[in-house]
């Protein structure tokens, strides 16, 4: 059990997603960076569908009801009390009457705050994610008083477990790339509208640097960089979207839709970014990070993705 | 048509317009395609569906083949019956919408924007039989059509801050109902006191792509 004390930025209650509702508008919602949100639950040896908090660019404290572990990961945060400050990517012991606090250090935009047992809370339509728009949950807020369930591993052993220990062959996506700095190259697979843009636009998506634009949320991210050029310019009929689409308006900057998108949308779409690719994309820093595409195929994208989740389990 | 949207969903293109017998195809697919095991999920549209499936337990090629199996069944598949509802309105000036675009969206004023009376007004909208194309923008929002084509308007150029749930408007060829209070760019026509989502039921939804809609004005 843990009480809220303060909360700044976004926090919200996300499992593994809501399936099955697309059909009716229903996004998905989920964690922004899937790779981190299985892995904190992996690291507490929790159902790999159990709710965590996500945390997006602001901090959070809390007080420990009951004696627990957590694990935290992410990118750009760190958790501190009294005490000690613990790096992400870590399970630590909390006691009782503790408060803990996961504070943001830099780069990176999500955090995810796993509780061993995971955390308990009315399943909706199916899912424990929070879906603001649609009014499926709520936002988190000082004073909310968060119940787990009972953890299936002794709670000694859980603690001080690291993700880069335990996880088999440490294919963390951030490995390769530091957060929140330097250059990331995020793949993808051309869209069905791939061939409604001009040679000139296609070489500008794939050969020049986008960044993040500040105005970004958990339902899409714009990039900034050079506009991309369209060759058809009728207007597409609305049709099916998914999470890492990449959406190209009328000004010719791209809209990456993200987890709690429309499921449906009428812009046409140049590529798809990876599953593999997409916690990259979630954690790049607005502002600051530069990102390349480059395409992959589908065969490749599925291969990656299986590395990275072999830790997991299949 | 089927080309990848990504690496974990495929679009199946049927054609390309806005028709009501190929949206008939597409939820006839759509039924189709619900009994492949490995398809998560699937979300029909004007004249295509995605296809949700999940990389770890398939592949691409594997579930593009099982996709075209059900597209060749299509032509003897018998169209999957569609429900229809009958849908009450109260026609006239929408009420909580925020004081400062009240005046511009007013049904007095799509009268006179179309050049009708209000009773033909609400005759032309509600003589005709609506099929729901989709459902999408905000949980539950079906898009229906085809509108008497003298209803024809383009959206607002700047939309409205807050529509309110049920509101009952249209745009272009279509028209829809706002299932929860959101941004909105549509002409309101008038109200449902229908509950058109409801989180915490068992069915949460009160239609589904593909139902026939008729309405009914009421005082």
């Amino acid at each position: 059990m843990l009480e809220l004390l303060e909360i700044t930025g976004i926090a919200t209650l996300q499992d593994s997603g809501r399936r099955g509702w697309n059909k009716f508008g229903v996004p998905t919602s989920g964690p922004m960076d899937w790779f981190a949100c299985q892995a904190a639950n992996f690291l507490l040896n929790n159902p790999p569908n159990s709710a965590t908090i996500e945390l997006g660019l602001g901090e959070i404290t809390f007080h420990a009801l009951r004696n627990t572990v957590l694990a935290v990961t992410g990118a750009g945060y760190e958790v501190e009390n009294y005490i000690w400050t613990f790096p992400l990517w870590t399970t630590f012991y909390v006691r009782a009457g503790w408060t803990v606090r996961v504070k943001k250090t830099g780069g990176g935009n999500w955090a995810y705050i796993a509780i061993a047992g995971g955390f308990d809370s009315p399943v909706i339509m199916g899912s424990r994610s929070t879906y603001l728009r649609g009014g499926i949950g709520s936002a988190l807020k000082a004073g909310d008083v968060l119940h787990s369930f009972t953890p299936t591993t002794d709670l000694l052993k859980l603690a001080a477990r690291n993700f880069l220990l335990v996880g088999q062959d440490l294919s963390c996506p951030y490995k390769t790339q530091p957060e929140g700095c330097g250059t990331y190259v995020i793949e993808v697979i051309p869209a069905p509208q791939a061939d409604w843009f001009t040679p000139e636009g296609i070489r500008a998506f794939y050969e020049s640097e986008y960044i993040l634009s500040p105005s970004f949320d958990r339902m899409g991210y714009r990039l900034q960089g050079p506009p991309i050029e369209k060759a058809i310019t009728k207007e597409l009929i609305s049709e099916g979207m998914t999470m890492g689409s990449i959406q190209i308006p009328a000004d010719g900057q791209p809209i990456v839709i993200m987890a709690d998108a429309p499921t449906a949308g009428g812009y046409p779409k140049i590529a798809n970014i990876t599953r593999a690719s997409l916690p990259l994309l979630a954690q790049c820093e607005a502002g600051v990070s530069k990102i390349r595409f480059r395409e992959t195929t589908v065969d490749e994208a599925r291969e990656k993705y299986r590395m990275l989740y072999h830790p997991f389990g299949i | 048509m089927l080309k990848p949207l990504g690496d974990s969903s495929i679009l199946v293109q049927l054609g390309d317009e806005i028709d009501s017998a190929l949206n008939q195809r597409v939820h006839t697919l759509d039924a189709l395609l619900q009994s492949i095991p490995t398809v998560i999920e699937t979300v029909p549209a004007y004249c295509t569906v995605l296809v949700h499936y999940d990389p770890l337990i398939t592949t691409y090629n594997q579930i593009k083949n099982r996709i075209e199996e059900k597209i060749s069944q299509l032509d003897e598949s018998t169209h999957r019956p569609s429900r229809r509802l009958e849908i009450p309105v109260l026609y006239g000036n929408a009420s909580g919408l925020d004081a400062s675009t009240l005046l511009s969206t007013s049904f007095d004023l799509v009268a006179a924007t179309l050049g009708l009376s209000p009773s033909e007004l609400i005759r032309l909208h509600s003589e005709r039989e609506y099929t729901i194309y989709m459902m999408g923008f905000t949980p539950g929002f079906p898009y229906m059509g085809i509108l008497n084509e003298k209803l024809t308007l383009p959206r607002l150029s700047t939309p409205r801050t807050r529509v309110p749930a049920g509101s009952v408007a249209i745009a272009g060829s279509q028209t829809g109902i706002y299932p929860v209070d959101s941004p909105g760019g549509w002409h309101i026509l008038g109200h449902t006191p229908l509950k058109l989502f409801d989180p915490a039921s068992e069915t949460p939804f009160l239609f589904s792509p593909g139902d026939i809609v008729k309405f009914i004005p009421t005082n």
